[in-house]
């Protein structure tokens, strides 16, 4: 019970766990750079005019939106080392896994931000003269990811839960130095109390800035 | 790439049987987590919409709560914590004694983290058939109660066709996580033919198959209901 609840076992292991955690912060900053990089490409081909690319971008993103994130980054984890011929270590092969997956729902989010950038804007772009990569470039993409800002800090508080699934691949991220640790010192009680609570206080504390930052941002 | 190829391998002994009951734990988790995450869900987003400060109180402290947390994390806690957590007995019971303790524990834990989802969904879909219709109802005599019963939720769940669609498939791809806990869903099928035979390639296709098959069908289906349970002159919340 509670009550024997031991400190000690998680205050000397708060390197080991702070090691775990940057690897997670690293993954999640990663994912969301490179996520949101893709996910905008995507976005693009998405609602360009030319057929066959908004295709494949619909295909891509379909494709990963209907797949389980674990069966994902099984399959990277199988096919990195596999295509490159020489083993590279699990946590090359989810970061592309992680990447690749959260550019599908990165795709949709900022489709809808560039949808809601109002068509005048566009217009008057190209009244102006500017070409279709100045016009995104100056006028759409500021004013849509503007739009999209609390979402998209929703979506990398999602991810940085997501992230904990390396679990099966056994990359060692904060859950899995809990896990490490756990089973080591037989104290599994303390330390998925204290992975949860820790999860707990960083995503709750992320989304009430967002909720402050939506209430200061309608204007 | 040196790979050699067999996709003949998913059709022997036993690898075939793997798959197949691999889908119907996918399939059962999925849809005993979506019975619990439904109806709790739905008096999670009613609380929400009370008049009682306390009720919405609980309604955000459950939903907070369980949104906040990874939810293989959960899947720990109720795994593992959870039974030292209960007198000596009943801690024995959920362990060993209750029948298939791994299955029942994934299936609790994925419903009650997706009931935190769907009262988000069944909330904005209250809130989304408007002050008005509550208020005549009322004024038409109804008890809060039956305002719900009659009104608010028939109309709201016909609303949220769309987003719930969305949190059912989620549902669905969440079940993989129970594979963490020992129950032998679909994709801990893929990866342990991938582990026996190293033709990962064949088995997780196979496994992608059939994600992307039930997907597509749910889509269809809902998109059929959705359409004959729209409300003329309601726009539903997940039509773009």
């Amino acid at each position: 019970m509670l009550g024997n609840f031991d400190w000690k076992v998680v205050t000397d292991n708060i390197p080991f766990l702070w090691q775990g955690m940057q690897i997670t912060l690293l993954l999640t900053v990663i994912a969301i750079l490179g996520g949101i990089f893709l996910g905008t490409l995507l976005a693009l081909s998405r609602l360009s005019g030319f057929k066959p690319l908004s295709f494949v971008a619909g295909t891509y993103v379909n494709f990963f939106r209907s797949m389980p994130l674990i069966l994902v980054i099984f399959w990277f984890y199988f096919l990195v080392p596999l295509l490159l011929g020489r083993p590279v270590g699990g946590f090359y092969s989810v970061l592309i896994a992680f990447v690749l997956f959260e550019a599908a729902y990165y795709c949709e989010i900022i489709r809808a931000g560039i949808q809601s950038v109002r068509e005048g804007q566009v217009h008057s772009g190209q009244a102006l003269g500017f070409t279709y990569a100045q016009n995104m470039r100056y006028i759409v993409l500021p004013q849509a990811f503007r739009n999209m800002i609390p979402i998209l800090l929703t979506q990398a508080i999602i991810l940085f839960q997501d992230t904990s699934l390396v679990y099966v691949v056994g990359v060692k991220d904060f859950l899995v130095s809990a896990d490490l640790i756990a089973n080591r010192e037989n104290r599994v009680l303390e330390m998925f109390t204290i992975a949860a609570a820790v999860y707990f206080v960083l995503c709750l504390s992320g989304s009430l800035f967002i909720k402050r930052l939506q209430r200061n941002y309608v204007q | 790439m040196n790979y050699n190829w067999d996709w003949g391998v998913l059709l022997q002994e036993p690898y075939f049987d793997w798959l197949v009951s691999g889908f119907s734990w996918t399939i059962t988790v999925s849809l005993v987590a979506w019975v619990l995450a439904f109806s709790l869900g739905s008096i999670v987003g009613i609380l929400r919409t009370t008049d009682s400060k306390f009720l919405r109180a609980i309604g955000t402290g459950y939903v907070e709560f369980f949104r906040n947390i990874p939810l293989l994390v959960q899947m720990f806690l109720w795994y593992f914590v959870f039974p030292e957590l209960l007198p000596e007995s009943a801690g024995m019971w959920v362990k060993r004694g209750m029948p298939m303790p791994e299955f029942t524990t994934a299936a609790i834990c994925l419903g009650l983290y997706t009931a935190s989802r769907v009262g988000e969904q069944v909330r904005a879909g209250i809130l989304a058939v408007g002050i008005g219709q509550r208020n005549a109802g009322l004024a038409m005599g109804l008890t809060p109660a039956q305002v719900y019963r009659f009104v608010l939720v028939p109309v709201s769940y016909r609303i949220i066709i769309p987003p719930l669609t969305s949190e059912f498939l989620t549902i669905f791809k969440n079940s993989s996580l129970a594979l963490t806990i020992g129950v032998l869903e679909l994709t801990a099928q893929a990866r342990q033919i991938e582990e026996y035979t190293f033709q990962g390639f064949e088995a997780f296709t196979a496994a992608t198959l059939l994600y992307i098959c039930v997907t597509s069908i749910v889509m269809l289906i809902m998109r059929v209901v959705e359409g004959k349970a729209a409300i003329p002159g309601m726009i539903s919340l997940g039509a773009k």
